[in-house]
């Protein structure tokens, strides 16, 4: 049997995030990583979500907010716009939908198994914008 | 040393390709993670990090699984802090003697802890750290309650809230000692930089991560962190409750350099009644009754004084 190094452990006792070459890896988008199986992004959490979120593209000024205040790394942004929504990591907290400063917002959620093209199609004209109001428990 | 990432505006930041991942297991809405994101990427260099245990190491390692892109160690609870202080120790100690494969990279050395890991738990080992001086950051993810287990009280829940080892209830208005000043103990080792943040006031948080990562030395980053959870509000209000909390100026937003100089670097345009913020979480809601009222008011004294205190010094340039 080989005998293995210091970094040979098997997994379980050291994750790997990605296979191979991986220098850089801070400026190399998802789509272009080569991530292994032990890392989390191969997974998924969209049986979590009882509400989703969607995205209107129409009203939507690309201020990034969603990017910036989403926990789960789930606001696809790329050339500084705001693309769409990573339903395999989004946990359906709603934040984004909360931080969205557009009339009538960009993004709203929706029961999950809304169909997407419907929810766009009845999409509010203009909310009465609710302000810096927090929910009491 | 290599240049700092530039990061003029939101857009410019969106473009960052984030190296903490998904389907990690932190609650909807959790704020660990947009600290997190927030440390992360205000670099482009390599990171070196670890986490004492809670709620961000117990959900982001979970075998057969990781969720970070990067080097990454967890021990135990008390040592995130040692844990970064070995390996950073080991980095210069291979680049004196020439035995680094590329020298030309600077990897930043980071370690995160939660509150109870940090202001109980792994203190004296942080002290420790700050001490012998090491070129690292230690991030407290500050949600005031050990929320992993459960929701226990620590030095950093403050008075009055509910915890399940300080209930409240008829004979009880809940934890009964103020929060730890943990900024304070960190400056007073003479730190090059101390600083207190919150993930809403992102681009204050980024700059402030930024100083740290260029500071020869031990930085002390406080960064506040409304637990969904253990706070009890939605979890789509996390951001709105850390605005309650930074314009109120329970939180507020400073730095200290050098164990002796402190500036303030929010200053909310309306400062908002502190009793808004503590009527929005769940923790506080008993302090809303007939018997418990005088308390929001010694709340509202309190940070009051704090704020004075603050601003004083400030002044004095101390
Ligand atoms: C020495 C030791 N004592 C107790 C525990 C149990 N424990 C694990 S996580 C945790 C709570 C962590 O609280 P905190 O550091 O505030 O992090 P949070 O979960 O709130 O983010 C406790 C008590 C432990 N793992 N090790
Ligand atoms: S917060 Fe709203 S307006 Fe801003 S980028 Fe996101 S969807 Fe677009
Ligand atoms: S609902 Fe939450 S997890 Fe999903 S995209 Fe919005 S902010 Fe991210
Ligand atoms: S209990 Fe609080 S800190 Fe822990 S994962 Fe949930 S929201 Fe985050
Ligand atoms: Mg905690």
């Amino acid at each position: 049997m080989e005998k293995k190094g210091w970094d040979g452990f098997e997994i379980g006792a050291m994750l790997r995030s990605f296979d191979g070459a991986t220098q850089d890896i801070a400026t190399t988008l998802p789509e272009n990583r080569p991530y292994s199986q032990s890392n989390s992004f191969t997974a998924s959490v969209a049986d979590w979500r009882i509400e989703k979120p969607l995205f209107n593209k129409e009203y939507c000024i690309d201020c990034q907010f969603c990017w910036i205040y989403c926990p789960d790394m789930s606001i696809i942004s790329r050339d500084k716009k705001m693309v769409g929504i990573d339903f395999d990591h989004c946990k359906g907290c709603g934040i984004c939908v909360q931080v969205c400063p557009t009339n009538p917002k960009s993004l709203l959620m929706f029961p999950e198994q809304k169909d997407e093209e419907a929810a766009l199609a009845e999409w509010p004209k203009k909310e009465k914008k609710a302000d810096a109001e927090v929910k009491e428990d | 040393m290599s240049e700092m990432k530039k990061i003029k505006n939101l857009k410019e930041f969106s473009t960052s390709a984030d190296r903490f991942e998904g389907a990690n297991l932190l609650c909807p809405g959790c704020a660990h993670s947009i600290i997190v994101r927030e440390v992360l990427n205000a670099t482009n260099d390599d990171l070196i990090l670890a986490a004492s245990t809670g709620c961000l190491e117990v959900c982001t390692a979970v075998y057969p699984y990781t969720s970070w892109d990067a080097s990454w160690i967890h021990i135990g609870f008390e040592n995130g802090s040692s844990a970064v202080a070995g390996a950073e120790a080991m980095y210069k100690a291979l680049k004196t003697k020439g035995r680094l494969k590329q020298p030309d990279r600077t990897p930043k050395f980071v370690a995160f802890g939660g509150d109870g890991a940090t202001y109980d738990i792994g203190f004296q080992w942080i002290s420790g750290c700050f001490e012998r001086g090491h070129n690292m950051m230690y991030v407290c993810l500050d949600n005031e309650v050990y929320a992993n287990t459960g929701g226990q009280r620590s030095s950093s829940t403050p008075i009055g809230a509910s915890a399940t080892t300080t209930p409240a209830g008829r004979v009880s208005y809940g934890e009964k000692r103020n929060k730890k000043d943990m900024m304070a103990i960190m400056a007073a080792h003479g730190a090059p930089y101390v600083a207190q943040v919150a993930p809403n006031k992102w681009k204050d948080m980024v700059a402030k991560i930024q100083k740290g990562f260029e500071a020869e030395g031990p930085v002390y980053i406080n960064a506040m962190s409304a637990c969904t959870t253990e706070w009890k509000f939605a979890p789509e209000d996390t951001i709105a409750i850390s605005d309650l909390a930074t314009d109120s100026l329970v939180f507020p937003l400073y730095e200290i350099i050098d164990g002796t100089k402190l500036n303030i670097t929010y200053r909310p345009k309306n400062i908002i009644p502190v009793r808004d913020y503590l009527g929005a979480q769940g923790r506080f809601k008993h302090l809303f009754t007939k018997q418990n009222e005088y308390l929001i008011d010694e709340w509202q004294a309190r940070i009051d004084k704090q704020w004075d205190y603050l601003q004083r010094r400030e002044e004095a340039s101390v």
